[in-house]
């Protein structure tokens, strides 16, 4: 044990969310919650890795279905055309790590990796003010699946009024703190409130909490984002 | 759209199943030609291909996809076997694993046109993960075989609420709604049957 395991996380997606993380049916907002609290969690990703595994041996046990005739014929032709010379594809496969397309700009060491894709680092942000010490970044406005995500940054001593909603919503904090009945959430520290949890989070600290908030259906005013926005679009 | 139940369910009742000693010698195969495969082994590759391209094609229109997109889909995904084969650690995940979270994330890019957010070994934050790893405990063919053991263990109500997770990309509530039951007996038999899974995989004695 190092000291710096002091500071995983307390707070954990349960099993159930983190089987559908790993079967793929969380929208994307939802699923950056969840791979932010893994960046922090050793023990959620050997759970995940336990889920995969799950997801590789239902596969295994999958009846075959038959393919086109020429399916592998047709596959080998198009590696055939990545390996040709001179096909940079073909460098790309031997050095995958380096196929990923280059971050442009050295990320800053604060922001979990899942994070990177969307945001270049929590302070180059415009933060639109919400409400008195609460301000915002929309990540995820609206994404295919029907979710969303946002950034908020609440200034300590906030009471954010909550009520229960029928959807999903996972906070995850990235700097900073909050508690609620349940207990007090640092960086790492996943909260998945669904239907039937009440709860009521104030930023506790003495810096802002910052923390990504996912759900899985957009404008649906209820919960933690719903009493934020409800005095300025009117409801 | 939405596969029948029932055939959902053909393979969610595997109580009477046991654990197959073949399975596990063949995951280690498999594992042997991935590997050829990074190396640039057709013939490795056209033996998972054989493998693994019509059980991916299955899985694709268990989800609901036609057929061309999920022959489509299939191809992709041994296509992109071949091109990260690489990155394939088989002390970390068996093959099918592997393949799986590789068809899986193609499905999400094609179907979504969403990202599926994840956690690469190189990029973790802060913690090193100290303790010991899968393989130093449990080898993959014992892996393999003790996975299998697990999922036969299942009661045909973690297994169907299991297989719904994988094969009907619904969320909890409408797999509650699905089956008749409240939420919380959907979490509650997906906790339980990771409490199995966990169990078989030797990560219990923390």
């Amino acid at each position: 044990m190092t000291a710096r395991q002091l500071f995983l996380p307390n707070h954990h997606p349960s099993d159930a969310l983190l089987v559908a993380y790993g079967a793929g049916s969380l929208g994307e907002g939802l699923s950056l919650a969840v791979a932010v609290h893994l960046a922090h969690c050793p023990d959620c990703r050997a759970t995940l890795a336990e889920v995969e595994a799950l997801g590789g041996a239902l596969l295994e046990d999958l009846p075959p279905a038959p393919l086109e005739s020429l399916s592998l014929s047709a596959t080998l032709d198009r590696l055939d055309r990545e390996e040709a010379p001179g096909n940079p594809c073909k460098a790309m496969r031997m050095r995958p790590r380096c196929s990923r397309p280059a971050a442009p700009s050295p990320p800053a060491p604060s922001l979990p990796g899942p994070l990177r894709a969307y945001v270049p680092s929590l302070e180059d942000l415009s933060w639109q003010r919400l409400a008195p010490g609460v301000r915002r970044v929309e990540l995820l406005p609206r994404t295919a699946s029907g979710g969303a995500a946002q950034l908020l940054r609440i200034a300590p001593g906030t009471a954010l009024p909550h009520h229960g909603h029928g959807g999903l919503e996972l906070t995850v904090v990235l700097s900073g703190h909050f508690a609620d009945e349940l207990g007090r959430y640092g960086p790492g520290d996943l909260a998945e409130v669904d239907g039937d949890t009440n709860h009521q989070p104030i930023a506790d600290s003495h810096r802002d909490c910052v923390c990504l908030i996912a759900t899985d259906a957009p404008l649906r005013f209820t919960g933690l984002m719903g009493r934020l926005m409800q005095p300025f679009i009117g409801l | 759209m939405i596969a029948p139940l029932a055939s959902l369910l053909t393979h969610a009742a595997g109580a009477d199943r046991t654990p197959d000693p073949a399975a596990a010698r063949l995951a280690a195969d498999q594992s042997a030609d991935l590997i050829a495969v990074a190396a640039g082994d057709r013939a490795a590759f056209a033996r998972l291909f054989a493998h693994f391209a019509p059980r991916v094609k299955a899985y694709m229109l268990k989800l609901g996809m036609p057929g061309q997109r999920a022959e489509d889909l299939a191809q992709d995904t041994m296509l992109s076997v071949w091109r990260k084969a690489a990155l394939y650690d088989p002390a970390k995940a068996e093959a099918a694993t592997w393949v799986f979270t590789i068809a899986r994330n193609l499905r999400i890019d094609m179907l979504r046109r969403e990202r599926h957010p994840e956690v690469s070994d190189d990029e973790l934050l802060e913690h090193e993960d100290d303790r010991p790893r899968a393989d130093d405990v449990l080898d993959g063919d014992r892996r393999a075989r003790r996975l299998r053991g697990a999922l036969a263990s299942l009661t045909p109500e973690q297994a169907e609420v299991v297989q719904l997770s994988f094969f009907a990309d619904l969320a909890h509530p409408a797999i509650a709604e699905r089956l008749d039951v409240p939420l919380g007996t959907v979490k509650s038999r997906l906790r339980l049957a990771m409490a199995k899974i966990r169990k078989a995989l030797g990560d219990d004695d923390q």
